[in-house]
Formats: C-alpha cells, structure tokens, sequence
C-alpha cells in the first residue's frame, strides 16, 4: 500500500537566509501513529506547516494520498486536519460556530450530526453555545481539535497537542489520538513530551537543525539505543574495585558508595553469581535497582551527539 | 473525560472531497463568518453611521443649506446625499475588509485558510463580497435616513445601483489588499485616514468642483474621487462635474489594477505564506 505522505528531497530556505530544512525523505504509513521529535527551532512546525499548505517549499516535493500538496491542492488539504501549536480562536465566536465554519471552509457540507457526535467525543457538548473567550485553556485545546477533525480528515496533524495542558486531559488526549487511529486516522505528532511519544508513536523521528537525522520504529529505537543498566548501592564504602570482581565490568561511583553494571543479555542472566561473588568478598548489599534507558535519554544522547 | 472518538465513523481510503472546481462550502462559510461578525456588531455597524449622516444633514444641510442656494439647480440637502453615501461607501469597505483579513493574521487564524482547500479567488470572494455586501447595505441605510430629511428622486435608478455595487466591489478590494500588507493596526488606519477621507472631502463630497477657482478645479481633477462621486451624483441628478463616460471608465480601471495587484499578491504569497 502506498504512503499517505511522501516526502522527497524537501527543503525550506528563508529570505532572511536561514535553512529551515535541509534535503528530508520521509514516508509515513496509512493509520500509524508518526512522533516528530527535535529541539525547539529544529524544523518541526515548519516541516508541518509545508505539508498543511501555510509555508512555501523551497524545494521537493510532498505527497498526500497520491496527491501533491502544490498542484492538486484542493484533493491534498482536504485529506489533511491541522491542531496547531498555539490556539489561536476568535475569542466571540461559539463552539458550536467555529466548528460548523472550519468544516465548511473545508470543502464539506453542513452535517449537524457529525458536528454534534464531535463536541459529544470531545466532551464540549454542554459548551456548544459558549463563546470561545470563556473556555479553559484545555477546552480551547479541544476546540482546536474539534476544529481539524470537523471535515473528517484522513490525515491529522497534531502540534505539540498537550503543551499546558494538565496531566489528566493529556491522558484524556492519548485516549482521543488511540481512537482516532482506531477509525483509521494517520496520525502525526510534534511534541517536547517524550513521554508521550513512548507512549504512543509507533515510529518516530528525530529532527535537528532541519536534519532528519533518525526515523526508526519506536520499539526498534529503544532496542538499539536503549541501556539496561544495575545499580549496587553498598552499605560500606570501596576504595577501589577488588581485583576478583575486574571480570565484571564494574564501575565505582558515588565515592564507593555505588557499583553500576550495564546489563546485555549475558551479563543479566548471571546476576545472582555476582551477587554471589559479592557476598563472599563480605560486600554488604544495601539496594538495588535497575534502569532502562527512556526515549528521552535516547533523544538527547541522539541530539547531543550530533550539536 | 474526553471519549476516544469510537462515535465517530470509520475514514475512507483517501478519497478526496473536493473534486469541484469551485468550493461553495468554503466561500460560504468565510461570507457568513464576516457577516456574523457584522451581526455581533449592529450597533457599530449600522446605528453609528445613521447617527453620524443625521449630524451632517443637521450640521450641512439645514445649519449651512439653508443659507446656501441650489447646487447646478438641486436643493444643497439633496446635492449632498450622494457625497455621503460615497464617503461613507469609501471608508466602510476599506474598513470592513482590510478588518476582515487583517485580524485572522493578527490573532494567528489564518492559519486556518491557508491550510484549507480553497483557492485564492475564492478566498477574494468571500472576503471582498462579505465586505462589500456590508458597505452596500450601509450605503441603503444612510439613503433611507437622507430621504426622511430631504426629498430625494433619483433620475437613473439603475445606473445607481450598478455605481453602488462596483464601488463598493472595488474599495473592498482595496480594504482586502491594505488589510494583507498592514503589519499592525497603525498601518490598517493609515490610508483610510490619511488619503481616502482627505481626498473624499476634497473631492465634492459637500460641493461641486465647478464652484471652485479655475486652478482648484483642474487640480482637483487629479483627484480620483471626484469621478467615483460626480458619477454617482450623475446616477440621482442627471448632472455631473465630470463626464459619466470618464467615471466609468475610472472606476473599471481602479477594479481592474487592484485585480492585478491582488494576483500578483497571491503569486508571490507576499505578507501571507513565509
């Protein structure tokens, strides 16, 4: 089956000089979940917003359904949903208003039903008839999601969806984003919570300096990048590591207080023979834990490496 | 606690809305959006401007019209109700549409057009015809209010409204393309302000050219609102400072050089896409 967006060799240079983009390729597949991770001013948004029809290309050339995003236009933006970073609404319009004007805008017919089932999934029902001005920030945002689903759209992009929303209605987002897929929605997501790229994202990519300098899947990444590692927490201080544990590959931290082991699949399964060898040497185990590297730390190690 | 959207159906396999050539829906929904907003709004929109051409017919017509004669064989409040509704045509479709497009930039819901598949001369459409619709009626309502203080017979009814509809087509036009170029509020008011209402008032908005000095008369012949509003006093009276013919022709050419400019805007996506 083919991509619902290919991306290839797209670029974005600024009058004022500034490459946004650098040459990215990129296929995303129908009905997956896709986290475009990066710092900020990486080229996220812009990437996006090329996608979405408000910025200019420089180069390449984008792909949606088939249809090109420059020349068939009309077929290519009405397949697309867009929840932008900021929410920005009339503040004297109602709900109700700006919903039924972004799906006409697009293209589709009245359907007071599908408006309707829409604020009733999104929890607004009962603020159809408010004015904008009087919402929370977290019902703006789900506004602003109303909005980019109104023309039931094949394709969403979501901006940074939970920036300043509480942690509760981020839950309550995830939720809504699983459904959505569940409809067959692709879903594409920019967001500074890696957490909720772990969360969700069925692939992701990293974005630095308008380079897309990763795209692996999610559980591929946290294979490859990801670390297990042991931590010995001893109730006595080392001086320096016994020589009869230097097979180990143990390191001594925290002024002795610390022994760390990263752990591969032969060095895990023989952790009870070094505690073992531990005990014997008279070395007294006050705790221990393990870590699993997060895809945060994979993200920044990833960033770090290439600054 | 938001539902994880099962309620909703199932998407298609990319299949395309919009084939049309022309989206209705979206044109639409931009014309009904602006005249909403004219709606939240009556009080300013309408009474305001009623309430300001009663002051003038007070102020010109009864306090200065009663001392002054006719105008080329018209009573002075008469002459004046074709002046007033131009003035008040000029500055409330600049004003409406350099408004209507300036303010999604400014609050960051343009956003939201540009990203929609509508093109262009649909987005010119709605805009400019929502913004012209308002100024027409506006112009219909100071006519009402102008009769109810002066008998008025308007000779070329017809020529009237067509005068009526292009000027406010093309002023809209124009408001369209200031509200797209201005950066900030300072700069949406500056040509309202500074060039049209100036030149409005000077160009026989309150008296004919033909009673100024010879030199006054041929400079303001420079002046492109004199032909906008001999032409629609023409289509009340039947006389004019400036031939109809040359009126016409002005105003189709105005329209005409603001459609270029207008393309040549959404080419280049100057002051819109980055």
């Amino acid at each position: 089956m083919p991509p619902v967006i290919a991306i290839e060799q797209l670029t974005k240079s600024y009058a004022s000089g500034v490459a946004a983009l650098q040459p990215i390729d990129l296929t995303i597949e129908r009905g997956e979940i896709f986290a475009l991770l990066g710092p900020n001013g990486a080229g996220k948004t812009t990437l996006i917003n090329i996608i979405c029809g408000i910025v200019t290309p420089s180069s390449g050339r984008v792909l949606a359904a088939g249809h090109d995003i420059l020349r068939d236009y009309r077929a290519a933006r009405s397949l697309i949903g867009l929840v932008p970073q900021e929410l920005t609404t009339e503040a004297y319009e109602t709900v109700w208003a700006t919903v039924a004007f972004s799906r006409g805008l697009f293209g589709r017919a009245p359907n007071p039903e599908y408006v309707e089932r829409l604020l009733h999934d999104l929890s607004l029902t009962d603020k159809r008839n408010s004015r904008i001005m009087t919402l929370s920030g977290g019902m703006k945002r789900r506004v602003m999601i109303a909005k980019a689903l109104s023309h039931e759209p094949e394709i969403l992009f979501l901006d940074e969806p939970t920036a300043g929303v509480d942690v509760e209605l981020r839950r309550d987002m995830w939720n809504l984003v699983r459904g959505l897929r569940e409809r067959g929605v692709t879903i594409i997501l920019t967001t500074h919570y890696i957490e909720e790229a772990e969360e969700m994202a069925d692939r992701v990519g990293v974005i630095h300096k308008g380079n897309l300098i990763l795209v692996e899947e999610k559980s591929a990444l946290m294979r490859k990048f990801g670390q297990k590692e042991l931590m010995l927490h001893l109730e006595k201080p080392l001086e320096r590591l016994p020589p009869e544990l230097a097979a180990w590959r143990l390191e001594l931290r925290s002024k002795g207080y610390e022994l760390g082991l990263a752990l591969d699949t032969a060095s895990g399964l023989r952790i009870p023979a070094l505690l073992k060898q531990l005990s014997e040497l008279s070395i007294e185990i006050k705790d221990l834990q393990t870590h699993q590297s997060s895809l945060e730390d994979i993200f920044v190690q990833l960033v770090r490496e290439r600054a | 606690m938001l539902r994880s959207a099962t309620g909703l159906p199932s998407v298609g396999r990319s299949t395309p809305r919009l084939h049309l050539a022309f989206n209705r829906h979206g044109v639409w929904a931009i014309y009904k959006h602006e005249i909403a907003r004219a709606m939240r709004t009556l009080v300013q929109t309408l009474v305001t401007p009623v309430i300001t051409t009663s002051l003038y017919f007070v102020v010109f017509g009864s306090a200065i019209g009663a001392r002054m004669s006719s105008v080329d064989g018209v009573a002075y409040g008469a002459f004046i109700v074709p002046g007033l509704i131009m003035l008040a045509l000029f500055t409330e479709s600049l004003s409406n549409a350099s408004f209507g497009i300036f303010f999604p930039k400014f609050i960051g819901t343009i956003y939201e057009i540009l990203s929609a598949p509508i093109s262009y001369l649909e987005i010119v459409i709605a805009y400019v015809g929502a913004a012209a619709t308002k100024s027409i009626v506006l112009g219909l309502v100071i006519l009402a209010t102008a009769s109810l203080f002066v008998p008025l017979h308007i000779v070329h009814p017809l020529w009237m409204i067509l005068f009526l509809l292009m000027t406010a087509i093309t002023f809209s036009l124009f408001g369209f393309i200031l509200g797209l170029w201005a950066q900030g509020w300072e700069q949406l008011q500056l040509i309202p302000m500074l060039v049209v209402t100036p030149l409005t008032f000077l160009g026989g908005a309150f008296y004919s050219i033909s009673m100024l000095p010879p030199a006054w008369r041929t400079f303001s012949l420079f002046n492109p609102m004199v032909y906008l509003i001999s032409g629609f006093r023409w289509c009340f009276f039947g006389k004019s400072d400036v031939r109809i013919v040359l009126s016409v022709a002005l105003l189709l050419g105005v329209l005409g050089a603001l459609l270029l400019l207008i393309g040549w805007i959404f080419r280049t996506g100057y002051r819109l896409k980055n």
